[in-house]
């Protein structure tokens, strides 16, 4: 065996990159098992996340926006997190791994730059230095976040090769990984890529699910019949996922980005329409044409345009455990303005897929359910998106 | 014997290195590449890399990046770039043809038919970017299947163990990577390697090639020196391709310059 702990969930995952990139990722491994052995480590990140980042995360009892008497709906409140969403948790975890191993530099991807911003933050807090990729594309598009991440010190760096978005931005920072990996440590923002960094991505992030396990027990006395998450690359979904995987009862629904309709090539929903192949490492779902070549994805909400998924979810739903739904732009545009008038709460647009397949699951229900939706993060950067979309007369 | 095989022998009687240029198929049109192969050949090169265009080349700097874009804008898919394979090897039958591409175009096609179609159009090797060692079994099988042979990458930042197993299980060449990074011609290769190239020739591992910041003949020689068979260049024939894409005389000149230049430093 080349890795200590497991680099493939079922046939998924693996550790598809160049050989100069093996020890590294060797290196990353060790370090994130003695670091998850050492009080010290889990005492830090255990701090920063409840004194700096603000966690427990509330869950909330929505009060007027599902009409069904016989529903109740939570929302995991991880748009309440410092930055705006899940993201800081394991942005704190991965810098404080970068530390241990003496790493000087961070390098990141970011789409939308909500990973990117993560990364600046808690790079500012921890002294490292960062290099943002950002697809040219984005770089124009994301403004507003630009300049946030400039602000807290980030060098941010357009991509321009391919397509100028994030897939780009994924394939420029493994290029500089492949230069810099003796100082930079790689901080990879979703639950995909190559081992370990799903199975790193996932341990920082589930912290959402053991919360949200104690929050409905104490509201509800039992576990909740479905938790609903928004899955681009996976990460919020996993994080939340993971504290029920082994509980049969309760049901794992992941809701990808149908677009302009799923029956469009305009989607992003690598599982539901993609097939097998490998992208940015790891064997997956991926969104390609008949030869191989990578496709584009797209959705409105720009942290679910990825072609590709995390390896756990595509083998999550290979055996059957969680299903995969979509959800189009029209619908989750629909579900952000419901949740703004009638709950006084502005989501993501990424957030707005899941409740948006929940809102459709509280109308079908026949008997009493409970729902949770991992509302991971908050709406102020999509604003002027949305506003635009309104102003073309296009809001549902 | 195979062509690697046949090819290393001649050339150490002869005291000489191998020059291998590398090239994408399909950049920057299907017949062009055709031709492009066949004036390198008759410039000297003793074996080709010849790439697939992928959309995602994570292992490549901008040079070859651009060239897998310049094959993708007419769509050259994987049928036509074995067909420029077979091409070359009706008319040239001993050099060594490698292939240098990213995992997934293999996966699509599926690895026994991909590694079929190679060598059914007459490649001798095949070599994945972004599949190391450890993930590379189900594809040395169908290589080995396939008479064909599947190439190690030996990076500077190799222990003791990898190079074990590259040394134990390498077939036709070794691709040893001059410096760390992606492709291309901007840095130059900067690491000694002859620690690396000593303990291989001990180990009586096949022949090493050195390529990644390879683009200038006054390179060569160390190399040589240090125990490597020959050396790839590919960013730096790219750059000539690209350079030139518009005037294919002054292309197929200069990229003969090149193949000639390079063969010449490999003459000890």
């Amino acid at each position: 065996m080349d890795t200590s702990l497991p680099p493939k969930f079922g046939q998924f995952g693996g550790m598809f990159v160049p050989e100069l990139l093996i020890p590294a990722l060797d290196q990353l491994e060790q370090a994130f098992i003695e670091a998850q052995q050492d009080p010290a480590f889990i005492k830090e990140f255990n701090e920063l996340l409840t004194e700096y980042a603000g966690r427990p995360t509330p869950l909330t009892k929505t009060r007027n926006i599902v009409s069904n008497p016989l529903v109740t709906l939570y929302l995991k409140r991880e748009d309440l997190l410092h930055g705006g969403a899940h993201k800081t948790n394991q942005v704190l975890g991965q810098v404080l791994l970068a530390k241990r191993m003496n790493k000087t530099e961070i390098i990141a991807e970011t789409g939308a730059g909500q990973h990117g911003t993560a990364t600046a933050l808690a790079c500012a807090l921890l002294g490292l230095k960062a290099r943002i990729y950002m697809g040219a594309e984005d770089v124009k598009r994301q403004e507003p976040n630009v300049f946030r991440m400039r602000l807290m010190g980030a060098e941010v760096i357009p991509v321009n090769a391919g397509s100028g978005t994030l897939k780009d931005a994924v394939n420029e920072a493994l290029r500089d990984w492949s230069a810099t990996y003796e100082t930079t440590h790689y901080l990879l923002g979703t639950a995909a890529g190559p081992h370990p960094f799903p199975t790193i991505v996932r341990e920082f992030h589930r912290m959402i699910g053991e919360e949200t396990r104690v929050q409905i027990m104490k509201k509800e006395q039992r576990l909740p019949d479905a938790i609903i998450a928004c899955v681009g690359g996976g990460s919020n979904a996993i994080g939340m996922f993971a504290d029920f995987i082994d509980e049969p009862s309760v049901a794992l629904i992941g809701v990808e980005p149908a677009g302009k309709g799923i029956e469009t090539n305009q989607h992003g929903a690598a599982i539901g329409k993609g097939s097998k192949g490998i992208l940015h490492g790891a064997y997956s779902y991926i969104m390609q044409d008949r030869n191989g070549q990578i496709e584009e994805s797209y959705s409105i909400s720009a942290g679910l345009d990825y072609p590709a998924v995390g390896p756990q979810h595509a083998h999550l739903h290979d055996i059957g455990r969680a299903s995969y739904v979509s959800i189009t732009d029209a619908e989750a545009l629909d579900a952000f303005q419901k949740l703004a008038r009638l709950e006084g709460i502005i989501p993501a647009l990424e957030s707005s897929h899941a409740l948006a397949h929940a809102l459709k699951m509280a109308e079908a229900a026949t008997k009493e359910t409970v729902l949770v939706v991992n509302l991971s993060g908050r709406g102020d950067k999509d604003i002027q998106h949305v506003q635009q979309f309104i102003g073309k007369g296009l809001m549902p | 014997m195979t062509r690697y095989g046949l090819l290393f022998e001649n050339l150490k009687r002869k005291q000489e290195g191998a020059f291998v240029p590398f090239v994408m198929l399909g950049d920057p049109g299907i017949e062009q590449s055709f031709e492009i192969i066949c004036t390198l050949i008759d410039a000297g090169a003793d074996a080709l890399e010849l790439g697939f265009p992928f959309s995602d080349p994570i292992a490549d700097g901008p040079t070859i990046q651009k060239s897998a874009l310049r094959a993708l804008k007419h769509n050259t898919t994987p049928d036509q770039c074995f067909e420029i394979i077979a091409k070359v090897r009706a008319r040239y039958s001993e050099i060594p043809i490698g292939l240098l591409l990213y995992s997934n175009l293999v996966m699509k096609r599926g690895l026994a038919e991909f590694y079929q179609a190679a060598h059914m159009s007459g490649v001798d090797s095949v070599l994945l970017a972004d599949v190391p060692f450890r993930e590379s079994e189900p594809f040395r099988e169908q290589a080995k299947k396939n008479k064909i042979d599947h190439i190690l990458i030996a990076a500077p930042n190799a222990d003791e163990k990898a190079l074990a197993n590259i040394a134990s299980s390498a077939t036709g060449y070794i691709y040893m990577l001059g410096r760390a990074g992606v492709t291309g011609a901007e840095n130059q290769a900067d690491c000694d390697l002859s620690n690396t190239l000593g303990e291989l020739l001990q180990k009586k591992a096949t022949p090493s090639l050195i390529g990644f910041g390879i683009s200038r003949p006054e390179q060569i020689k160390n190399y040589l020196l240090a125990g490597a068979a020959g050396v790839i260049a590919g960013s730096a024939t790219v750059n000539i391709i690209e350079k030139h894409e518009t005037n294919a005389e002054v292309m197929h000149r200069e990229l003969a310059l090149f193949c000639q230049a390079m063969k010449a430093a490999t003459k000890l």
